[in-house]
Order: structure tokens, then sequence, then C-alpha cells
């Protein structure tokens, strides 16, 4: 088979899975779990095959026009570069564990086959909008991710907060969504042609009319998709789905694609240094936000995701100074340890039956209940936290030293500014992850206080995935080497300025948190908490739907516990209130937009039922009562009917005879 | 002869006949006044093809030989008009025609356990 | 518009035909016209009694009297072919018919006091209506047309034969095709209400099960 052949089979297993999966669920249960995997498993082979053949050489470029539309054509096309390549692995790599971690999950779901049959597509449009060389092709695949994630994060839609969740994140996704779409059809309207490598073609001989607009529209767009700051605010919610479909989110699909995108159509951001900056300020803020907010989360599951805007903020950051080798290093490492630690949280949630971080500080030996989660989840929070030789510690360091490029002064590539905001930003994020980091660990793991509930020993399924991800956690960060070959070129290697500056200064957040850990680690004693699902016979999924569920009530919010011991209260001091409300964004977004929507469709309501209705019953009025009227003459004796009929029929006969003798 | 004297009573006829399908209630008084009206375009068709074949040389003679024809047809129609009277009257008992209001705006059918074929026929 | 037409080329006729109109005026009648007005005012009496007698019987014999007193008229123009076929037909068929369907419906013998429907006052108010414009327009219309009723008959049997034969042969055997139907039709529409009846009552006495009869006859018993 041809590399294309390969390359066009990749989205389609998991595409086919996912209808499969549909049509049998009911009807063959036994064949769901295969159908869930397989086709994964095997478009993540291909998928590897198609980069081994690729090897970061010339790109494929294949296409061809389905039907002519009249204007602008739409082509069913491939463009596999290195990005492509190695991110489709990414993804493959990504699915499959989270599919094979999913049949222990949820175990006992009755929903499980229409769950398994939406992650295969997610996983399909994934890659649908990896290998894209079409950009009306490549939304395709990226709305359908939407929808997916809408029914995904809804999946215990028998809890409001799911449901509530699901909705937030369809409708600020497509948000940004819709001047998306404007901005691609401005972009082909320029180049003539949807296709990547015309569009690229267009950018390079200056031929785009109005680059700031575009690259304005796509990155709100972008900002949807991949949780940057004014538009973040459905990540934390999406934590009420199940913990494997957020691990597929953060790590691979969804946010990775609105990274992914701008890495394609990195020149077309170029040819703009308005919108870089706009970018480089977006990085910035939804860093440095988001590591203040994590530090406040209770719910392990919201650390995590507060966390991942953080990394997006790296990867958006790198673009920003133009080093899109840096952006996808930082997404293919954070990737993997991203879902590592979504993965191990789950199993942790399980094991402990609660998903607040303050009711586990008060539980003892949670370690030894599940040493694979323990002993993973550190490597992992050890690659966040960017302490070497961790593979966080490489791809991080790889966007420092872009944005420490550009700042010195190399600002062909991108502006002196956005360099600037960069490199502070993620410096001061630097310290940030390593505190909120350390604070999950401290919390998680070194619990005081009765013993954890004991729910069995994990399933294998999901432990073996957990070891699985910790080696790319561990050792891909070596990959710098290599790399450049597959990507543009520019070296991956550690500066040591920003080296030194970074790790210091996440091993100086990570000091600090343990010093006020042990500071309030006491008082942990003296205020009991708890509110704990302990179901020993229950599939880990049902379990946490529970502990999402029971959180409100016991401790008054979805994001906080009024826990005293908390190090994150200590060190954030007066901000603690604010950051764990997630800056009061949400609070904004309904005074400046859902109010205003709610009292507009209120008044259109009265208008509607009052004022419009009133002429429509009006008008229906008259009709009726001549329609009465009318109906009394239809008595059902036909000599009666005849008798009109022939009397009209006299009269037209004497009218027209008066006419016609012009009487 | 004037013209006009088999004109006017082919017209007063006509009315006539007129008169009794609108206000008869049988059934069968309706056809009898039904062939009043036929018998006096029979008077106009003759009284006209005597005088167009003496004034206008009208060799045709297409006056009379339409005459013939409406009488064949009115001998038809006066067939199945009976026949139709005849199964009204099996079906519903009388042969009145404004006892026969299935078309009533709001009438609801009369017997629902009639066979919904007697009821075609009956309405026919 | 038909009547306007009609009325627009009576009078071209009539221009033609003045001179020789202007001889004959309807206050010096001739024997023909007289004979002709006599049976007219039979005829048209014998037909407001056929719509307006209370006795359907009656109503059928008047009937008898105003189409045969028309078959007088079809004579008195000459007709005398229509005429007889008027008196076969009409008289001698259409009526017996007629009095078959009287006698099939059980109509009543005798004065039946709802012959009229309510109906009757609108169609009174109609046919004098269309009465008066008929009239209005054909006297407006023909009031000098002369017909010269003098020399060979206009519908003798040798001169309507030879006219059917000659020039309406076609319509002539479309119009027994129709009478079959006619035929058929009518006998199909008195077959099937009888098939019917019969099937309805195979059905009344099928479900007669020996149980229930049983039943009824220990109730007469017990009576």
């Amino acid at each position: 088979m041809t590399t294309t052949t390969l390359a066009f089979l990749v989205p389609l297993l998991p595409f086919l899975g996912a209808a499969a999966g549909l049509l049998l669920g009911r009807t063959a249960p036994g064949f769901v779990r295969p159908l869930a995997v397989l086709p994964t498993l095997a478009s993540l082979v291909l998928a590897v095959l198609v980069a081994v053949r690729q090897g970061g050489g010339q790109a494929i470029d294949s296409h061809t026009e389905l039907t002519p539309t009249g204007s602008v054509p739409i082509e069913l096309g491939l463009h596999i570069d290195g990005f492509a390549a190695l991110v489709a692995v990414l993804v493959g790599v990504v699915a499959t564990c989270v599919q094979i971690y999913s049949t222990g999950y949820l175990h006992d779901d009755p929903r499980y086959p229409s769950y398994a049959a939406l992650v295969s597509l997610f996983t399909s449009a994934m890659l649908l909008v990896v290998y894209s060389g079409d950009l009306m092709v490549l939304l395709v695949g990226w709305e359908v991710m939407g929808i997916c994630s809408y029914f995904l994060v809804g999946h215990y839609w028998e809890t409001p907060e799911a449901r509530a969740a699901s909705l937030k994140a369809f409708l600020v996704t497509k948000l940004g969504d819709v001047p998306f779409l404007i901005g691609l059809f401005a972009l082909a309207t320029d180049a003539g042609s949807f296709r990547i490598t015309r569009v690229l073609g267009t950018v390079a001989s200056g031929g785009l009319h109005h680059p700031t607009v575009v690259a304005l529209l796509l990155l709100a767009g972008v900002a949807g998709k991949s949780a940057l700051f004014p538009l973040h605010t459905w990540l934390p919610d999406a934590m009420a789905g199940p913990t494997p479909v957020s691990a597929l989110i953060h790590a691979a699909t969804m946010v990775a694609a609105g990274i992914y995108f701008v890495a394609r159509l990195l020149p077309v951001f170029q040819a703009s240094a308005a919108a870089m900056v706009v970018l480089a300020v977006m990085a910035g803020v939804t860093m440095v936000g988001s590591g203040l907010a994590a530090l406040a989360q209770d719910d392990i599951k919201r650390v995590l995701a507060y966390s991942t805007i953080g990394q997006l903020g790296y990867m958006a950051g790198a673009l920003a100074v133009g080093d899109r080798g840096a952006a996808v290093f930082h997404l293919l490492a954070h990737g993997a340890f991203k879902a590592l630690l979504f993965l191990a949280a789950g199993v942790i949630i399980h094991a402990s039956g609660t998903n607040s971080l303050a009711v586990m500080s008060r539980m003892k030996d949670l370690r030894t209940r599940v040493p694979d989660a323990f002993w993973t989840m550190t490597v992992a929070l050890l690659a966040l936290a960017a302490i070497p030789p961790f593979s966080g510690f490489f791809s991080k360091e790889a966007v420092l030293g872009a944005a420490e490029h550009v700042a010195a002064g190399h600002t062909e590539h991108a502006p002196g500014a956005a360099g600037w905001i960069v490199l502070v930003t993620g410096l001061v994020t630097a310290v940030l992850t390593a505190a909120y980091a350390t604070r999950l660990w401290l919390l998680a793991f070194r619990g005081h206080g009765a013993e954890a509930p004991d729910h069995g020993r994990q399933p294998v399924v999901m432990t073996s995935v957990l070891w699985v991800l910790a080696i790319p956690s561990l050792a891909f960060g070596l990959a710098f080497g290599p790399l450049p070959d597959w990507f543009d070129g520019r070296d991956l290697t550690p500066v040591l300025t920003t080296s030194v500056l970074g790790t210091g200064l996440a091993l100086v957040g990570g000091i600090v948190t343990y010093g006020a850990w042990r500071h309030t680690t006491a008082l942990a004693a003296r205020v009991p908490l708890g509110a704990v699902a302990a179901h020993p016979d229950a599939d880990a999924g049902q379990v946490e739907a529970e502990a999402i569920a029971t959180h409100e009530p016991a401790f008054g919010d979805v994001a906080q516990a009024p826990d005293p011991a908390d190090p994150g209260r200590l060190l954030l001091g007066p901000l603690h209130r604010h950051a764990a409300v997630g800056f009061h964004l949400d609070t904004v977004y309904s005074v400046l937009f859902v109010r205003p929507v709610q009292a507009g469709a209120t008044l259109v309501r009265f208008l509607d039922r009052e004022v419009v209705d009133t002429y429509v019953r009006g008008a229906g009025a008259l009709p009726r009562w001549l329609g009465t009227a009318v109906r009394r003459a239809q008595t059902g004796n036909v000599q009666t009917y005849v008798s009109a009929l022939l009397a009209g029929t006299v009269v037209l006969v004497v009218a027209a005879l008066l006419v016609a003798t012009g009487a | 002869m004037h013209l006009a004297y088999p004109a006017v009573l082919a017209a007063l006829l006509f009315c006539t006949g007129l008169y009794g399908v609108l206000a008869r209630r049988n059934a069968i008084l309706v056809l009898m006044s039904v062939e009043l009206m036929l018998n006096a375009v029979n008077l106009n068709l003759v009284a006209f093809d005597v005088w167009l074949s003496r004034a206008a040389r009208d060799t045709l003679h297409s006056g009379q030989a339409l005459t013939l024809f409406t009488i064949a047809i009115a001998a038809a129609e006066i067939g199945i008009g009976l026949a139709i009277v005849l199964a009204v009257y099996r079906n519903r008992g009388t042969s009145d025609i404004d006892k026969l209001r299935d078309t009533a705006e709001g009438h609801g059918p009369d017997d629902p356990d009639a066979p919904a074929a007697e009821k075609a026929e009956a309405t026919a | 518009m038909t009547f306007a037409a009609a009325t627009a080329a009576s009078m071209a006729a009539r221009a033609a035909t003045t001179v020789a109109a202007g001889q004959h005026g309807f206050l010096s009648p001739t024997g023909v016209e007289i004979a002709f007005l006599l049976v007219g005012l039979l005829t048209f009496g014998a037909a407001v009694v056929t719509v307006t007698t209370k006795q359907l019987v009656h109503a059928a014999l008047w009937l008898v009297v105003a189409l045969g007193g028309l078959a007088v008229e079809y004579l008195l123009l000459t007709a005398e072919f229509i005429a007889w076929v008027q008196v076969l037909i009409y008289v001698g068929s259409v009526v017996v018919l007629l009095l078959f369907g009287l006698m099939l419906t059980k109509a009543p013998i005798g004065r039946s006091p709802d012959a009229d429907s309510g109906n009757r006052w609108a169609a009174l108010t109609v046919a004098v209506a269309s009465a008066g414009a008929l009239v209005w327009v054909v006297v407006d219309a023909f009031r000098t047309t002369w017909v010269d009723l003098g020399g060979a008959p206009a519908g003798s049997t040798e001169v309507t034969g030879a006219s059917l034969f000659q020039n309406w042969v076609l319509p002539f055997e479309a119009l027994s095709v129709l009478l079959l139907a006619a035929l058929v039709g009518a006998i199909v529409l008195s077959r099937k209400a009888k098939a019917d009846t019969a099937a309805g009552g195979t059905k009344a006495t099928a479900p007669r099960v020996p149980g229930s009869r049983d039943g009824e006859q220990d109730k007469e018993g017990v009576r």
C-alpha cells in the first residue's frame, strides 16, 4: 500500500469503528469492546507507519476534487509533513490508551457502547484535522470534535453539573467557531483555494489583503477550541465528564487542534505583527491566570484542567514568538504526561472515592493503595513542573529559549514585544506550575487521618496503561536532538540561561509550597472534612459520577472547599477567593452576555406573546366569523345548493344581457 | 307561424321543470321535472330546425337529429336515475331528497355500521 | 353571452325578414297558430299541475298529458316522426318506468302533504325569475321571425331517416353504445344492492349458534 492509502485509512478506521459500534451496541454487546479498541489500535499502527515512511522529509501532498462547487473548490486532500505525522502518532497513542483504560473504567456503565463509539468518532475527527490538506475538510473534523465533546462531557447527564458543562463547552467553542468560519472564508477568497499549500503560497507571495483581520478571526476560533484566555472557561467545567474523556480532550484532541491549526498556518499569523502580539498577550494572561487558579482548586481534575490551560498558554506563547517546532514539541510532550495525569487521577478518584483534595489530604496511605498511580503520577507531575530530565523540561525550555531568542533581538520571525511577554510570563508560570504540582502531590499522597477506603485492586487495563504513558513522560524529552529534522529545522536544545532560570524558579515554587504545606498540615486534623462515595463493587465511572455530584452539596462549590489546611490558601492569601472561581470571569460573562441575552429573550417573548399574537389572533377572528356564517349555508340539501347556483346564473345572465344591449 | 310561440312555450315549460326540480321532495318527482326540462329543449330544437330548414336552406336537419339523440339520452338517464333512486331507497328506506344530507357541515355518518360501499353508492 | 349573441344574430335575421314578417301580426293569428296556442296552454297547464300536485301518481299521469301535448305540438310543426317517437318513448315507456319507480319506492297513494320540500319559495323565486328573463329575451329576439309551414313537411319519416343515416350515422352508432352502457349500468346498480342485501341476510342468520337458540327456547319454556 502506498503511504497515501495508509494515511487515508488512519482517520477512516476509527470512524468505521464508531459507526459499527453505534449500530451493534445494543444487538451485539460482545463486539463493543473489540470494536472500540481494535480500530484505534490499528490506526495507531498505521499512523506510526506513515510517520516512519514520511520520515520528516518532503511533505506528502495528495488531493482529489470531489465535486465542482462553482467558486472556491473544496478538495479531499492530505498534507502530511513532520508535524502532521508526529501529532497523528500522539493522537493514536493517547486514544488507544484511553480506549483500553475505558474498558476498565466504565466496565459496568450501561451507556458504554455509545461512549466508546463517540470516543472513536472523536479520535477520527482529530486525525482528520491533523492529516487534512484542505481547510474545509479540516473544519468538518473541527466541528465533529465540538459535537463529540458535547456528548462526552455530558456523559453523566443525570447530574446537573454535567448537563450545564456540556452545554457550556458546546456554546463557548461555537462562539469562537463563527469568527473562525468567517476567517477561513476570507482566507480562501484571497487565496482562491481552501488547500493549505496554496494558502501558504499566497501568504508567501504577499497576496493576503487583510492579514490582521483574518488572523484575529482565526484566533477567536483557536481560543475557543484550545481554551485560551477569553474563551477558556468551558475547560474547567468540562471536568464533569468521565476522566478518560478529560484525558482525551486535554492531551491529544480538541485543545491540541487549535494549537496545531495555528502551527500549520503560522505564516498567516506572522504576516500580521498585531496578531502575534495579541496571541502573546493571550498566552501570557492564560498562563499566569490559570497557574493562580490551579493553586486554589479543590477538585483534583480541575487542578489538572487549569494546568492544561497553562501548558496551552506555553504552546500559544511559542507560536507567538514564531517557533512552531517548540510549540509542537511541547504539544507532544504535554500530550503524553497530561494523559497520564488524568488517567492516574481517575485511578486515585476510584480508590479514594472522592475528587476533593481536601478529603484526600485527610486519608492515610492512599499511595500504598494505588502504587501504580502514585509512581506514574509522580513522574508526570515532575514532567509538568519541568524538572530535568523529564520530558516537560526539554519542551518547556524549547519554548522559553525561543522566547529569549526573540527578546534578545532576533525579531525576523516575531515582534520583540511578544518575546518579552512570553519570556516573563513563562518564567512566572514556571514558579506557579511547580507550586500547584507540589500541592497536588502533597495533598493527594501525603495525607494524615483515617484509612483510605478499600476498593480492591485496580483493574490491570487501567494500571498498565499508566506505565505505557510513563515512558514518554520520562524519556520523550531526549528527542530534542532528532526532532528538528521533522520540523522546521530550528534547534530545540535547551539554552543555558533559561534552563537555569526556569529550573531554579520551579524548585523555588516547589520548596515554598512544601514549606507552606508543613505549616498548614497540622490544621488538617482539627478540621474534619469528608464526603466519600464508597462503593467497593462499583466501577470507577460510577464512583466518579457520585463524587462529582456530591462535591457541591458537601462543600458548597464545585471548585473549592473551605479547608484551612490547604497550602494554596496560605500562598495566595487574599487572592485565593478570586482564584478559586477563575477570577470571576464566569460572573463577568454572565453579566455581560448571559443576562442581556436572557433579558432580550424575555422581551422577545413578551413582544411575541402579547403584541404579535394579538395581531395574529385578530387576523384570524374575521375569517373565523365569516367561516361560521358560511358554514350555516352548508345544509347538505342538494336542492338548496342548486337553487343558489341557478339564482346566481340568472342574475349573471340578466346582467350580461343588460350590458350587451347597452341598457 | 311565429317562432315566438314555440320558443315562449319552451321557456315556460323549462322553468316549470326547473321549479319542480328545486321544489319537489320525492326523487322520482324530481326525475319527472327533469323530463319536462328536457322536453322543453326538444321543442326548441324542433321549432328552430323547421325554421332554419326553410329560411336558411339547412339540409342537415341537425335539430331533429339532436332531438332524437336527446330522447335516447333521456331514456338512458331515466333508467339510470331510477336505478339509483331504488338503491338509495333500499339503503336508506326513503327517497326524499332533503333527507340525504351526508354532505352537510359537521354531519357525521348516520349509521357507522353501514358498509362503505353502500354509502358510496347512496351518495353517487 | 350566448343570449346576447343570439340577440345580435336575430337582429340581423330580423332585418332580412322584416318585409316577410311584416304581413303577419300577432293580432291576426292563423289557424295553426290558434291550435298551437290552445294545445300549448293545455301542455303548460298539465306541466304546472305535474310539478305542484300533492298526489304522486297523479303527477305521473299529468306528465302523460304534458308530453302528449308536446307530441301534438311537434305534429303542428310538421315534425311527424319526432312526434311519434315522442309518443312511443315518453308516453309509452318513460312514464311507465316512472310509475314502476313510484311503486317500488312505496310512494303513498292519495294526497301526501309533504310532496314539496321547504325549498319551495326559493324554487318559485328562481323559476319565475328565470322564466321572466327567458321569455323577455326570446320575445325580444324572435317576435318578428316567421316560420313558413307550407310546402313539404320538414320532419317526415323519409326526410328524417335520410338525414339521420346520411349525415348522422357515426353519432347514431355512438349513441347505441351509450344506451348499452346505460343498460348495463342500470342492471349493475340494481343487482348489486340485491346481492348486498342477500349477503346481509346470510350474515344475519350465520351467527346463530345452537346454544343461543337453546337459551331462547329455555326462556320460552319458562314463560
